[in-house]
């Protein structure tokens, strides 16, 4: 399996790497009559599929290599979106329904005279960066410190995530948290004075998003690679073994844990200015468990799997809910139920099993993971 | 004061009183036993006799709710977790072989062989040609050599526990704890693993869990039986063996 991981990974980074550059051409470079021509609003949907997929991604790393359920990774990734939002916000400027230059609309229209705290510095497109990685970062730091110690696994673990996430929902939703309640964060105008209405900032924020996610893949390949990368996965599989062995499992857990939440972060900061909003829905608990869902069927513990299953099940999305509204929801949980019961190794497990089909000696050394 | 205590500072494992309680059930009930350091100790017992219990109390799994343990004469183990107890070297093999069946052979030895074991220092672990000559000395001497690159849970049951004694050799700890390592070998096996323990014991004090009376016969050490929570007897196994309370524990039920 891991031979073939490696094979599929290379062509995952390369394909990656390509639409990074082609994309952009497809978009700007080629007249509208042309076949190669591509329409904006496929680039953006592409871009929030890879957004997505960052997020994916991060999940994969913590549930599929250490066996840490989160339900609760769309609060991160909307954390990250958030941070971004607060600077795109504050880009608006005197260009706002009030023209107020310092205050966002919502805080006019609320009848605020002063910026709140949380919102200062935010005008300042670096500290909005590392905002974007330090609040998903932290948030899990803290929230990893208390549930790893007290040795809260599995289904419990799920189940506090969910109400971590569920926690944010309900409180971004209220006016006097200051952030925008329950329309969120929205009319943004320009990134680092580029205009996000302009084709070519679209193109642009595209080719990152997918840089961005060959980085992601980079490092967390780097890391399961490595004898870290081991431990995690000796965690999953016998945690109290590595105890008497003398690790410290509550570290080798939230060092995952955390540069999960990170990743998280900077797909929710990638996907806001892709779509133009960021609202309190990303932080709904429904969203989080989509999240496993995508992971699932791409394949866990597989890093490249989850990116294809997010890609993939978001592409299915986009279509259903165009075509079928009312069934997205029955499709999806069909699928779940579907690739739990028949295809436990999700879409990657199946591809290397064509692939050992085609080369039968090197099933006897790669057993299934 | 246990600097002033020699009895306690000449010991490797020492336990005094241990009493453990659960729901209402007293698993051990004033478990007292001393070994000293580079010794082999069998420790005997019927189902239930607390065996287990007191490798959970040793190894930092269970508190005792009384009760003294300390390990070198210094380390107070009611006062320290599993990975702290591990640290100090106690290394412990489960009754149920327990490997890391999605690793290979070869992966199971490295992460349980001697080295740093911090997020930051297995992050950028390079395998040094010394760590892996000592993986190799290991598979040698566990005899699962050409299986190195099978994943742990494609090995025969008697394969995984030689795979976690050889886990144990690769931690170097200087007190194993070991628990029913032949249950479920046979018998060629079983008088293999017992040469194998007594290798290991030459250099490591070793304490062996067993039901296997011909198993403990070819260890050839010290005996201790536990009944009910507590030492029964101890001495050699025909001297304990002798005794009348043994043998009605044993039999006579």
């Amino acid at each position: 399996m891991s031979r073939s991981l490696d094979v599929a990974g290379w062509l995952f980074v390369a394909v990656m790497a390509a639409a990074a550059v082609l994309v952009p051409y497809a978009v700007l470079g080629t007249p509208e009559t042309s076949a190669a021509h591509m329409p904006v609003y496929l680039v953006q949907l592409l871009g929030k599929y890879l957004c997505y997929a960052i997020l994916a991604l991060a999940l994969d790393l913590v549930w599929g290599y250490c066996g840490i359920l989160s339900l609760g990774h769309g609060a991160f990734f909307a954390l990250g979106g958030y941070a971004m939002g607060m600077y795109l916000m504050r880009q608006i400027g005197a260009r706002g329904v009030y023209a107020n230059p310092v205050l966002p609309d919502f805080m006019v229209f609320l009848n605020w005279k002063a910026l709140p705290v949380a919102w200062w510095g935010f005008n300042w497109f670096p500290y909005a960066l590392l905002m974007i990685v330090l609040i998903p970062g932290l948030l899990a730091l803290a929230f990893g410190w208390f549930a790893f110690r007290s040795r809260v696994t599995g289904v419990y673990l799920s189940i506090i995530t969910q109400a971590m996430t569920f926690a944010l929902y309900k409180e971004f939703f209220r006016n006097d948290f200051g952030f925008g309640g329950n329309n969120g964060l929205t009319d943004f105008k320009d990134i680092l004075g580029f205009s996000l209405q302009s084709d070519a900032v679209k193109a642009g924020l595209f080719s990152i998003s997918a840089v961005a996610l060959i980085l992601c893949y980079v490092v967390a390949r780097a890391i399961v690679g490595s004898k870290y990368g081991k431990s995690l996965i000796a965690v999953r599989d016998s945690e109290s073994r590595m105890r008497f062995l003398g690790y410290r499992v509550e570290y080798i857990k939230l060092f995952a844990f955390v540069v999960s939440a990170i990743m998280a972060g900077i797909g929710g900061a990638l996907y806001v200015p892709q779509v133009g909003i960021i609202n309190p829905s990303e932080f709904a608990p429904g969203t989080s468990i989509e999240i496993a869902i995508w992971v699932a069927v791409g394949g866990r513990g597989t890093l490249v799997g989850a990116a294809i299953g997010a890609i993939v099940i978001n592409f299915a999305k986009t279509y259903f809910t165009g075509a079928l509204p009312e069934y997205w929801l029955f499709a999806l949980g069909a699928v779940f139920i579907g690739v739990t019961l028949f295809f436990p190794t999700g879409i990657m497990g199946v591809l290397s099993r064509i692939k050992f089909r085609r080369t039968p000696p090197q099933v006897a050394t790669g057993a299934a993971t | 004061m246990i600097e002033d205590n020699p009895k306690l500072t000449a010991s490797l494992l020492y336990l005094d009183d241990v009493q453990v309680t659960f729901d209402g059930y007293r698993a051990l009930r004033g478990l007292s036993l001393v070994l000293a350091p580079g010794e082999m100790r069998a420790i005997i017992g019927p189902n239930g006799a607390g065996k287990t219990t007191m490798m959970d109390v040793i190894t930092g799994k269970t508190r005792p709710d009384v009760g003294e343990v300390y390990f070198e004469g210094r380390h107070n183990l009611t006062m320290l977790d599993e990975a702290a107890i591990a640290t100090l070297g106690v290394g412990r093999k489960f009754q149920k072989p327990t490997v890391f069946e999605n690793h290979t052979v070869d992966d199971n030895i490295l992460l349980a062989a001697k080295a740093p074991r911090s997020v930051r220092a297995t992050l950028g672990a390079r395998q040094t040609a010394e760590s892996k000559r000592t993986v190799e000395r290991i598979l040698e001497r566990i005899r699962l050599t050409e299986v190195r690159d099978w994943q742990a849970g494609s090995l025969s049951h008697g394969q995984k526990q030689w795979l976690e004694i050889g886990m144990l050799l690769a931690q170097d700890p200087k007190l194993l704890l070991v628990d029913e390592p032949v249950a479920g070998m046979t018998d060629a096996e079983t008088a293999a693993t017992a040469v194998l323990l007594k290798e290991i014991a030459r250099e490591h004090s070793v304490v062996v869990v067993e039901h296997d009376m011909a198993f403990v016969r070819e260890l050839d050490v010290k005996v201790t039986v536990l009944h009910e929570g507590a030492v029964l007897a101890e001495g050699s196994l025909d001297q304990v063996s002798a005794d009348e309370r043994v043998v009605e524990v044993y039999l006579g039920r």
